[in-house]
């Protein structure tokens, strides 16, 4: 080849559209935000019907995730995420979709070695560094205290 | 150190008797959907799983073919298959049920030229008297093995390409007719140092131009040589880079240039990014389309060239980069 592998990458580079952001940006907005609005309009829902702040919370949690997991499996979540990106991502919901679509897909290599083991393939890496951050924090939580008094 | 110009071969005796493509539903609607032999709509075909619905697409593929020749798989003296499941799951399962000598061959997307340029070689050498070389895909299949499962609401890329739900097969034999196959230059495997798993034209825009031009360079030709020049699926990317990698050189190939990867789908109304990929998809349009019209006389001189990425998903995730691959037939109707 009578190029280099640098002069390539810019050639390549020149010819790869980017991601057009002026639309995926607000787009995710309004999807994540929709998203979000939903989760407040169910918090204030169970909150009216009596449920403490504690559990409505809980509540709300638990029926995003269902209704997530509901519309992975009628193959609707990931068209919403085409238009949403980070904005149906970063919500509870995302983390569902992440769950239950390996669930949903590798269900054919049996109960076992194909959901069990491959449902956390997506989700798996988060809950590994978020519990790992939340035990950091913990740790520098606590000797801050130590060293400071209960503030 | 002096590159390898390697060689192209020249066949005299080698053609194609018959050839037939099956695709799924996306496929069907695209500008070619009336031009495959079978559409399966459903994708699955009745079948329980995505890697076997993907074996029954090369079975059906083969069977078509065969069923065109009026040859049954007793007459048949070897099949060359691949795809781009591990193991090359949808040939082996796909055709196990026929019985005949096969071969598996992989080269990611450019199995089909790859294919079609081996069975030419064996034809014409007088080794056998039929062989076919049959290629698939398939969305849903290798979704799984290589990116995300089908539900998950990753987003794709402005470069990514869509993996084409089809299959094509073309059975060669030395019975004079058109198409012939009258040479074909085997490609070397170009890393040009793209690590985007999203970007596969740009890693194998360059093994294209290789090919090519080589293949230029030792027939004696040049691009108004021939009636198109057909690129398997480099997509809108990798077609760009392949026309100014050549302007770099003083040629011009846009005029002549067809990429089934841009064809396959309507880019339009279907969300497909940068076009069409994997093995089933030059491999039906030649079968649903170029073939025929090489056939007709409408064309009487094609250069195909098949494109492949080279890509191991451990690879890339070790840091490595993606090498390419692109084989060149060309095909005439004289």
């Amino acid at each position: 080849m009578n190029i280099s592998n640098q002069e390539y990458g810019e050639l390549a580079k020149r010819h790869s559209p980017p991601s057009s952001m002026y639309k995926t940006i607000p787009m995710a907005f309004v999807i994540g935000g929709g998203i979000c609005t939903l989760g407040e309009a169910l918090l204030n829902l169970y909150e009216y019907l009596g449920m403490g702040k504690t559990n409505a919370g809980a509540l709300t949690s638990m029926t995003l995730i269902f209704l997530s997991a509901l519309f992975t499996g009628l193959k609707l979540y990931d068209r919403l995420a085409q238009c949403g990106g980070a904005g149906t991502l970063v919500p509870i919901t995302g983390f569902a979709n992440a769950m239950v679509s390996p669930a949903l897909d590798f269900k054919s290599e049996g109960f076992v070695l194909g959901l069990g083991a491959k449902m956390f393939s997506i989700a798996g890496p988060v809950i590994v560094y978020g519990i790992s951050a939340s035990v950091l924090y913990g740790i520098i939580y606590y000797i801050v205290i130590l060293f400071m008094g209960g503030l | 150190m002096a590159l390898c110009e390697g060689k192209t071969f020249k066949y005299s005796n080698a053609s194609i008797l018959s050839y037939a493509s099956v695709v799924g539903k996306a496929e069907s609607d695209g500008p070619f959907g009336d031009e495959f032999d079978e559409v399966i709509e459903d994708n699955k075909g009745g079948a329980q799983t995505w890697e076997q619905a993907e074996a029954l697409f090369q079975q059906k593929a083969l069977g078509h073919a065969m069923d065109k020749a009026a040859l049954i798989p007793a007459k048949m003296d070897l099949v060359l298959a691949g795809d781009l499941l591990n193991q090359c799951t949808g040939s082996s399962y796909g055709l196990k049920d026929y019985y005949i000598p096969f071969l598996g061959i992989y080269g990611a997307c450019s199995s089909f030229a790859e294919g079609l340029l081996l069975a030419g070689a064996m034809v014409n050498a007088g080794y056998v008297e039929n062989a076919a070389a049959v290629t698939s895909s398939h969305y849903s299949s290798a979704e799984r093995q290589f990116r995300f499962p089908l539900n998950y609401g990753g987003v794709r890329t402005p470069t990514a390409q869509w993996t084409a739900t089809a299959a094509g097969a073309a059975i060669v034999s030395s019975v004079p007719k058109a198409p012939y196959i009258r040479a074909a230059t085997i490609g070397k495997i170009q890393d040009m140092g793209i690590k985007d798993l999203n970007n596969m034209g740009a890693a194998m825009a360059g093994a294209a131009y290789d090919t090519i031009s080589r293949h230029f360079r030792h027939m004696g030709t040049h691009p108004e040589s021939y009636d198109l020049i057909i690129t398997g699926d480099l997509g809108q990317v990798g077609s760009e880079m392949l026309y100014e990698l050549f302007r770099r050189d003083g040629v011009s190939i846009e005029k002549w240039h067809k990429d089934c990867g841009l064809m396959i789908f309507d880019r339009e109304k279907q969300d497909v990014h940068a076009g069409g990929s994997g093995c089933g998809c030059s491999a039906s349009i030649m079968c649903a389309h170029f073939l025929k019209r090489v056939e007709s006389g409408d064309l009487k001189r094609i250069l195909f060239c098949a494109t492949g990425a080279l890509m191991s998903p451990t690879m890339v995730q070790q840091g490595g980069s993606i090498p390419g691959i692109a084989h060149a037939v060309e095909i005439t109707s004289k």
